[in-house]
């Protein structure tokens, strides 16, 4: 019976230790984690889809963003750039943008995030999703688990909640974000936000005035000659 | 009494498992070691809740109850009760039943596996095991 107690004693501390070392190194966005999809991802064919845009179909250039939900740089640009450049550029016509998923391994949540916003547009909200995400941006400081947040944003835009938990639960479009990652692999994007314009990448700072000057250069170039 | 000390130690690591996995649940873990990296699909699915409780607590509270049986069960004054036995098999049936819904639930909906919940399903398994061995071997209760 002593033996019994002693290997009971035994479990409970080197389980209750490893707890304990476990939660002491934690919470942390900046703890390596494996993505949420991560090698569990039931398909990474495409189907095809190259991102959500926003802007005429008629405009003469077109952005592609290559974006993560939980980088802060992106979190920044979203913010403070992007509704200049969405006046500016986008509402006049001139611009296209075109969002692509490139959710960084480093980071815990953010192919999660990306799930989330794939699970809007879906219902035609991927835009107001990708607002939320990127304004409400202390999800990505605090390491912890989103979901019931992501909820939230998925109600407060206006979605049909038993259709986005069906979608997020299905992890339906797991394999179109995968499929964006390794094309952005394949332009050699390795960090985020990376931008291309008319295909070229744009390797300046990435400031709704820099931008509106590039367009402002380029527009010139393709207007025909009277 | 030996099964039922092994009962006991199974019940105790997955006790540790499931605390392991609901202090993940509430953040005071903030990332879980799992290799196969289906560890956060699974809880961050709608699926990781219960009635709005996290699943993993209800783990917690099942092993407990496990744990608190079986270690009375391990006494002498109870080694031969049969309502000990009963109520380890019904606590491990209920535990192995609930085991089966979640893997079936990371296997064909989610798609994705969690290496503690597997870890977590295999004890409850080997503890159902047991109990019904425990059953077959039981004296027959007495007549009155």
């Amino acid at each position: 019976m002593k033996g019994f107690y002693a290997l009971l004693a035994a479990v409970a501390l080197i389980g209750g230790g490893a707890i304990w070392y476990g939660s002491r190194n934690a919470p942390g966005p900046a703890a390596p984690a494996a993505p949420v999809a991560g090698a569990a991802l039931p398909v990474v064919t495409s189907d095809g889809f190259k991102g959500f845009t926003l802007g005429a179909d008629s405009a003469p250039i077109e952005v592609t963003e290559y974006s993560d939900f939980e980088c802060p740089f992106c979190a920044s640009f979203a913010t403070v750039q992007m509704p200049v450049i969405r006046e500016q550029l986008i509402a006049t016509g001139k611009v296209r943008w075109r969002y692509r998923d490139f959710p960084l391994p480093s980071h815990q949540y953010s192919r999660y995030a990306a799930l989330a916003a794939q699970c809007a547009g879906e219902q035609g909200k991927f835009w107001e999703m990708h607002d939320q995400l990127f304004t409400n941006h202390q999800w990505a400081q605090t390491g912890k688990n989103p979901r019931s947040l992501f909820r939230d944003f998925a109600k407060a835009v206006g979605l049909d909640l038993d259709k986005y938990d069906a979608c997020m639960d299905g992890q339906r479009y797991a394999g179109r974000i995968q499929a964006s990652v390794q094309e952005g692999e394949a332009l050699a994007v390795g960090g985020t936000p990376t931008f291309f314009v008319n295909g070229k990448r744009f390797d300046g700072h990435p400031t709704s005035d820099a931008f509106k000057s590039l367009v402002d250069g380029l527009t010139k170039q393709t207007k025909p000659r009277k | 009494m030996r099964r039922r000390q092994t009962m006991v130690v199974l019940a105790l690591a997955g006790l540790l498992v499931a605390t392991y996995l609901w202090l993940y649940k509430i953040g005071v873990i903030g990332v879980l070691q799992c290799g196969t990296g289906g560890c956060e699909a699974v809880q961050a699915s709608r699926y990781a809740e219960l009635l709005g409780v996290p699943v993993a607590f209800v783990g917690v509270a099942g092993y407990a109850a496990l744990l608190g049986v079986g270690l009375v069960g391990v006494q002498p004054a109870f080694a031969a009760d049969r309502r000990v036995t009963l109520l380890l098999a019904a606590l491990a049936t209920v535990g192995f039943a609930f085991a089966l819904y979640l893997t079936a639930i990371e296997l064909f909906v989610l798609h994705a596996m969690c290496r503690w919940c597997v870890v977590s399903a295999a004890i409850i398994t080997a503890i159902w095991v047991l109990a019904l061995d425990g059953l077959r071997h039981a004296p027959a209760a007495p007549n009155r």
